[in-house]
């Protein structure tokens, strides 16, 4: 596929455009919020020429078919939480934002599944989920998302270990194709082999193969007891040695997560709170969960055990709510607590018996290109964030070690058998690690799809897949 | 080391925030109910902890309750406590405040200590009375609602007293007994090293008879514990209404101060 030549957004464009929404939802370039030209993290600015705020199916629809017609690029945006550049319109034309269509359409307890509108924030929808007393398990770390940037992006989180990713919590979509037309995928079935499955390719493609309108998402019990278990640990090898440990004992906990002391004490300075351990090198943190108190005991028992006989330094208990709140407050802050502006991130996955070499080896890439890294992740899935630090360096010195850095963890990920993005995503800022770990038959039959959703490649371009946008990368 | 005797009196409470009462009887809803040590006293044990750590001493747990209160103890085993001690007796049952605090002040004296610490209220009860009730009971000095214990030395203790509007800094001579509040430190958590290392460690119980044993005609019988030795009658309990009404006021600083200022006076709160 060729690169392709977009149209501008004409003025004409933009009245049949507040037609369609309404004068209020429509604004012009220089009226866009700064916010609306990037994400939370990606250095990738972009301005719209237009957004568009639409606040249902039928107008996002009509857009698409007006943008299909003048041949104007849409990049689809939720709440840009996003952290890879996906959501952000680095070719203008129209940025279209779902954030008004933020309703919770359906409950339907009796098929444990609910409806809702893409832009419902993550964590409104999760607490009122929990109110009725059921768990949303997808549990990503930004809980000002949207659920539909969740779905584009196929978010991951804490509970991945147990529960999956968000992929795992969809059971069907409503999407609106690249002309316009609107297609219903999957229902509320709990199975379906029914033929390719387009929902789920639809799951994960950062707004390149449609725009999601509705999304249905099934619903968990939810569970009886919490715990959270804190394994302080001398040795960062020993601590993500415990995981397969673990799993082959049969303790599976909701969530599994890993870090430093130096990460740990950024973010309770950053919050300012007490922390109720502080110094060992390493921390395992893992949230239990069981259907009864004598359940729990017994996991704790278990568990506390194995990590002791592992060389664990102690086992710390939060077995109450206010307890368990302090440290997932911590680990929350994480991302936070390194600031925003002079970091990028290293977003690796290896299958987890890997973890501990690929965290030794960035500790050794560390030291060869003389940055400091800061590094957490969730060890229950082999996923790693590797937050890569500017520091004081100037802006070419930083480009340049990063690069090198970067390039060293992914070809040590690859070689590990590793994947480039756990949970963020491609978006703009990983186009180029996709195209060198990717086979280049993969890489081509995902061209092809792209071109038979969207032929006219107006659906985020340059997002993904290299070779659709017009300048290289 | 000067080494620091110190006692910590800890309460078991119902584990959830919102304590349920029993629209019928006034009174609270235990039954069913998961337990906690009630929040406040952490902060109390963590002191004490801290307090051992850095000059030595002991550290004993006093609570008062139903027999199962004895998982609280052994919670203040997990964390650091070198010993627990329940007071148990139906004869301490339905107690208030004052007969709480008779109660506990009782057991105070079989227990050496330089220092007793203890949370400045509990989440269940809320009335911030036992532990000044027990100081006076013993007759020693206390002080509530300290935010940091400042300096601990032989015969005294320097602390930072939060009075809401204020801050004071005090002196007491020991033995004292002191409340926290939740300022004062971030309590540990429980460790399953110790839970482990302690799980052969007695928690005492001690009945009325223990506690009338060698104090003679000292003690006054039962009828200053329990239900007979309390003089509060719970009429109704209920949880204080909730104002829903909200309003919000945009503008510049200045022009909402004196908004503020003008409402303030209409309520005659200025």
């Amino acid at each position: 596929m060729r690169p392709v030549a977009f149209e501008p957004v004409t003025p004409a464009l933009i009245r049949e455009l507040k037609e369609i929404v309404g004068d209020d939802a429509v604004v012009v370039r220089e009226d866009i919020p700064e916010e609306y030209s990037h994400d939370e993290m990606a250095p990738v600015r972009g301005w719209p020429e237009v957004a568009v705020f639409p606040g249902n199916t039928d107008e996002v629809s009509r857009i698409m078919a007006l943008a299909h017609g003048a041949g104007v690029p849409v990049t689809t945006r939720g709440a840009g939480t996003g952290l890879m550049g996906g959501a952000t319109a680095v070719e203008g034309g129209i940025l279209l934002v779902t954030t008004r269509m933020d309703r919770v359409l359906e409950v339907d307890e009796a098929n444990m599944v609910a409806r809702v509108q893409p832009g419902v924030v993550l964590l409104t929808f999760a607490e009122e989920m929990e109110e009725r007393g059921f768990l949303y398990a997808p549990d990503p770390g930004e809980k000002s998302a949207t659920i539909g940037g969740n779905v584009m992006t196929n978010a991951g989180g804490m509970r991945a270990i147990k529960y999956g990713v968000t992929r795992d919590h969809v059971r069907g979509m409503e999407v609106v194709l690249s002309d316009g037309h609107v297609l219903r995928l999957g229902g509320k079935v709990a199975k379906n082999a029914s033929g390719y499955n387009l929902m789920h390719l639809m799951i994960g493609s950062e707004g390149t193969l449609g725009v999601v309108t509705e999304i249905t998402v099934r619903l968990l019990p939810l569970p009886e007891v919490l715990t959270t278990l804190l394994v302080p640990f001398q040795s960062p090898t020993d601590a993500v040695g415990m995981v397969p440990i673990l799993g082959k004992a049969g303790i599976i906990p909701q969530a599994l997560e890993f870090f430093r002391d130096d990460v740990l004490d950024s973010s309770t300075d950053y919050l300012g709170r007490p922390f109720p351990h502080h110094g060992a090198p390493a921390y395992l943190m893992m949230r239990l969960e069981a259907s009864s108190r004598q359940e729990m005991e017994r996991f704790i028992d278990r568990a506390g055990r194995l990590c002791l006989e592992g060389g664990a330094d102690d086992v710390l208990i939060a077995d109450t709510a206010e307890r368990q709140a302090t440290l997932w407050d911590a680990r929350g802050a994480f991302l936070e607590a390194l600031g925003w502006t002079d970091i990028d991130e290293c977003d690796v996955v290896v299958p987890r018996d890997a973890m501990a070499e690929m965290m030794l080896y960035s500790d050794e890439v560390s030291r060869e290109v003389g940055l400091t890294f800061s590094s957490f992740g969730h060890a229950g899935d082999g996923n790693m964030h590797i937050n890569i630090l500017r520091g004081d360096l100037p802006e070419e010195e930083w480009i340049a070690r990063r690069d090198r850095a970067m390039e060293l963890l992914y070809a040590r990920c690859a070689s590990l058998g590793g994947m480039v993005s756990g949970e963020h995503g491609i978006g703009y800022s990983k186009r180029g690690y996709l195209r060198e770990h990717t086979d280049p038959m993969e890489l081509e039959l995902m061209r092809r799809v792209k071109e038979s959703f969207d032929p006219r490649g107006i659906l985020n371009p340059g997002k993904i897949i290299p070779g659709m946008e017009a300048e290289g990368n | 080391m000067i080494a620091i005797e110190i006692t910590v009196l800890i309460k078991q409470v119902p584990l959830t925030g919102e304590v349920e009462v029993d629209p019928e009887t006034g009174n609270l809803v235990r039954e069913g109910v998961a337990s906690q040590t009630n929040p406040y006293d952490l902060h109390a044990l963590e002191a004490a902890l801290q307090i051992r750590e850095r000059l030595g001493g002991t550290v004993t747990a006093l609570s008062m309750g139903p027999p199962q209160a004895e998982a609280t103890l052994r919670e203040a085993y997990s964390m650091g406590a070198d010993r627990g001690i329940l007071l148990s007796d139906r004869a301490f049952a339905g107690a208030d405040t004052l007969a709480t605090a008779y109660t506990l002040s009782r057991a105070l004296e079989r227990i050496p200590f330089d220092l007793v610490l203890a949370g400045m209220q509990t989440t269940d009860g809320d009335t911030a009375q036992v532990g000044p009730g027990v100081a006076e009971f013993f007759g020693m000095p206390h002080a509530s609602y300290v935010a940091e214990i400042l300096d601990v030395a032989p015969g005294g203790v320097r602390v930072l007293v939060d009075a809401g509007d204020r801050e004071a800094e005090m002196l007491l001579s020991t033995p004292a007994l002191l409340t926290l509040t939740r300022r004062a430190n971030g309590p540990r958590l429980p460790s399953f090293k110790l839970r482990l290392a302690t799980a052969d460690r007695e928690v005492q119980t001690w009945t009325l008879a223990d506690l009338e044993g060698d104090a003679g005609g000292d003690i006054a019988g039962q009828r200053y514990f329990g239900l007979d030795g309390s003089p509060t009658w719970v009429d109704r309990i209920f949880p204080p209404p909730a104002n829903p009404e909200r309003e919000t006021w945009r503008g510049d600083a200045g022009e909402l101060a004196r908004r503020l200022v003008e409402a303030l006076e209409g309520w005659r709160y200025l």
